[in-house]
């Protein structure tokens, strides 16, 4: 019985999977740089109450609201 | 600044909507039939409805149908508001519809046919796998290009959820489906083993993720504070769960795997990932029930508040249960049993289910300009579906710690109290029936929603295009600081993340892939050999019927594990195994050790009646595997594609394959004729014996040797 390759049949695949997982965070790591960076998360209340208001054209502005 | 006018894409909104309903129904009474096959294994029918089938055809639509649909629904409604844009391009969003269902039909024809990958959740072969990658792209590119087009420079917390669904399902099912096609519908996944289940169940976990959960979160983060009318209780917190949830989600897949063959270091890691998600996930629920504080007087009379109160409280349970299922000690428990069953359940019928049904009460009367055709039914269907939930999982939960107390039990002489699986079984056979009863529950209520829907959509009038105006984006005037070489990448973040993602990942494959993986799969136990032809046939027709489903090939290394089935897995053992048939649940028993316990006739007789040899059985019968005739005409390209993927057959064995084969069969058929069985050694049937009887015999000449 060989016990060399023991190591490598386990290991080979799961270095493919935690370049990938990390390639994935590295690029979600950038992003995340670049929103703070660019002032995304500067205001960390409107938005929150922005998306409540629709943007309904002047002339057209029907309650639907039940 | 000008205030541009556009319009909103309802239309597809709408179909996307209609899709959701059809399908929903459709895979819910497919998981209704399956629930009834096992306490009534009549129920079977013909060879392309038995359990093994049924089930996966129930999983894909419920996954890919259901809520896939659901998330594109959501998705194209709140993206287009949240970014004041129409999407990218109408013809995008149709191709992106029609190829999706496309693909949901090819989907459950093949499975019916039994046309299957066999690795859980992924089960569709590769044309289709192609398909939804190209689909996949289409609905990415859709969703980038309006994210450009924007008019809101702010992208709310919802979107970054979207993102990262687009993104990161891209990349688990490319990695995941790497596969080499034998004929047009029969793959072999490059992976063996113990590979394949680590790439399987890091998939089989990010899918979870980043199909059920982010899409959804995204979804809550939009609906419930439009439903409520204010806004989400803290907005930061929103932002810290989307970070810390997507830095800590893809790490967490080994919890799949504890107790298996897989190596301990890897197991902890994914334990410690595990215990860690709690925090954004209750950071998440929480935020979602708080934004309703001082708001519940709504609740009460506000269907749709009432389904997303109970879709997060739903996902704050599933998302404590999941970590508490890593830890291994309760892991030990409830692996393999119904208990993981009811923990899925939670999270699909409480979470999915009821934010969908939620978001479809909000979103139809609006696009339809009407009010909803009744809130009576409404209310109905939300009462009915959670007492469906309740009766669905309250059983799961008893059947799975009952059964797992029985297997483990010993009487004082030291020996199994209950040595035959089957007793266990038995035992719990009034559970599934119960849990038919919830199911069918849930799905009343289903029905009336969509009853409920056609009423309202016939009082009232799609609009369409919804008109909406929005002053244009302004420029950022970017100020150049001479000389910063990252300055060009900073600017394109969105576009460089998925070209970059995409290139990376194309050119990681071709040259990763298969050097490491050929090379690694050599045997590290001298005993075990590649499959013969016959047997590696009989695979695939265990394969084909997703025998997988209800049995694992995985021991533990449990004294009650390894009394009942024999010496526990040895990674070592799946290196020719593409794909690796470990399993996740044992509705029956396992059978990795499945080889020389029974006389071949035995075989014979269980499969064509399993009640015949063992009474009160819930196995579906396979009497078609004795009618029909193995088709031996791709032996060759299957063991020349083996022969690709490393697996060590003599040169030109592919030309001598059959007439081993046949060989072979015919002892068996002679060693069965001795029995006064009498088949003709071509059938299905034998070769199915030929693996069942190859199955873990490998080692046994081994066992003096290991021992030391």
């Amino acid at each position: 019985m060989r016990s060399t390759g023991k190591f490598a049949v386990i290991m080979s695949v799961i270095i493919i999977l935690i370049l990938t997982s990390l390639l994935v965070a590295g690029a979600f790591l950038v992003t995340f740089f670049w929103a703070v960076r660019s002032g995304q998360y500067d205001d960390d209340y409107t938005p929150s109450v922005r998306i409540l208001y629709d943007d309904k054209p002047e002339s057209e502005v029907n309650p639907t609201k039940k | 600044m000008t205030i541009e006018k556009f319009s909103y894409d309802n239309k597809i909104v709408r179909n996307f909507a209609i899709a959701t309903m059809i399908w929903g129904m459709v895979a819910m009474l497919v998981g209704l039939l399956a629930a009834l096959q096992l306490p009534f294994p009549g129920l079977n029918f013909d060879a392309h409805t038995t359990f093994g089938r049924v089930r996966p055809i129930h999983t894909n639509a419920i996954i890919f149908a259901f809520v896939g649909n659901g998330m594109f629904m959501g998705i194209y409604y709140s993206l287009q508001r949240l970014l004041k844009a129409r999407m990218f391009s109408d013809a995008l969003s149709k191709i992106h519809f029609w190829g999706w269902q496309l693909i949901i039909v090819g989907a459950a024809v093949t499975l019916f046919f039994g046309f299957t990958s066999g690795k859980e959740y992924a089960e569709l072969e590769w044309p289709i796998d192609i398909a939804i990658a190209i689909v996949w792209v289409i609905f990415g590119i859709n969703m980038f290009g309006t994210i450009i087009r924007r008019r809101e420079r702010h992208l709310y917390v919802a979107i970054w959820f979207y993102i990262a669904t687009v993104v990161t399902v891209a990349v688990l099912h490319i990695v995941n489906s790497v596969e080499l096609p034998v004929t047009f519908l029969k793959s072999y996944p490059v992976y063996a083993g113990v590979q394949d289940a680590l790439v399987q169940w890091w998939y089989g976990h990010n899918a979870v993720a980043f199909f059920l959960t982010t899409p959804y979160l995204g979804l809550m983060y939009y609906f419930l504070p439009k439903a409520v009318n204010r806004p989400v209780y803290s907005y930061r917190l929103s932002i810290i769960h989307f970070w810390a949830l997507i830095f800590l989600y893809i790490w967490a897949g080994p919890h799949h795997l504890l107790y298996t063959a897989l190596p301990n270091w890897a197991q902890s890691l994914g334990v410690v990932f595990s215990i860690m998600l709690i925090a954004p996930s209750w950071g998440g629920m929480i935020n979602g029930l708080l934004t309703l504080r001082g708001a519940w007087d709504r609740v009460r009379d506000n269907v749709e508040l009432k389904f997303f109160v109970v879709a997060v409280t739903a996902y704050g349970m599933a998302t404590f249960e999941g970590p508490m299922l890593s830890l291994k000690s309760v892991n030990a428990i409830a692996h393999y049993t119904d208990w993981i069953v009811a923990h899925v359940h939670i999270g699909g019928m409480g979470w999915n289910g009821f934010l969908t049904f939620g978001i479809l009460y909000w979103l139809i009367p609006r696009i339809y300009n009407t009010p909803l055709y009744s809130k009576k039914l409404a209310g109905f269907h939300f009462w009915i579906g959670t007492l469906g939930i309740l009766f669905y999982t309250i059983p799961m939960y008893f059947a799975g710690f009952t059964q797992h107390f029985m297997l483990k039990e010993f009487t004082e002489d030291g020996v199994l109290r209950y040595p035959n699986f089957l007793e266990t079984v038995v035992q719990i056979v009034p559970m599934y029936k119960l849990r038919a009863l919830g199911g069918s529950l849930y799905l009343i209520g289903v029905f009336t929603m969509v009853y409920n829907m056609v009423k309202t959509a016939r009082s009232g009038k799609l609009i369409p295009n919804e008109n909406a105006e929005a002053p244009a984006l302004e420029k950022i005037v970017v100020a150049e600081h001479a000389g910063h070489w990252h300055r060009w990448i900073e600017r394109r973040p969105v576009q460089m993340l998925l070209v970059s993602l995409i290139v990376i990942l194309i050119g990681g494959m071709v040259e990763l892939i298969p050097t490491f993986l050929v090379k690694s799969n050599v045997p590290t136990i001298s005993s075990v050999h590649p499959y013969t032809p016959l047997e590696l046939q009989g695979r695939d027709i265990y394969v084909r019927e997703g025998c997988y489903v209800c049995h694992s090939q995985m021991i533990r290394p449990f004294r009650f594990e390894t009394e009942r089935y024999g010496e526990y897995s040895k990674p070592g053992e799946f290196v020719y195994d593409h794909p690796f048939q470990w399993g996740s649940k044992r509705t029956g028993p396992d059978l990795q050790r499945e080889g020389g316990k029974y006389p071949n006739s035995w075989h014979y007789n269980h499969m064509e009646d399993p009640r015949t040899m063992s009474p009160g059985s819930i196995m579906p019968a396979y009497p078609h595997m004795i009618e029909n005739d193995l088709d031996t005409s791709d032996t060759g390209a299957k063991i020349r594609a083996m022969q690709k993927l490393g697996v060590p057959y003599d040169e030109h064995f592919d030309k001598v394959a059959n007439a081993q084969l046949m060989q072979q069969a015919n002892t068996i058929s002679d060693d069965l004729a001795k029995n006064g069985i009498k088949v003709n050694s071509r059938k299905e049937i034998i070769a199915i014996i030929a693996y069942l009887q190859r199955l873990g015999t490998d080692i046994k000449g081994e066992k003096l040797t290991q021992a030391k």
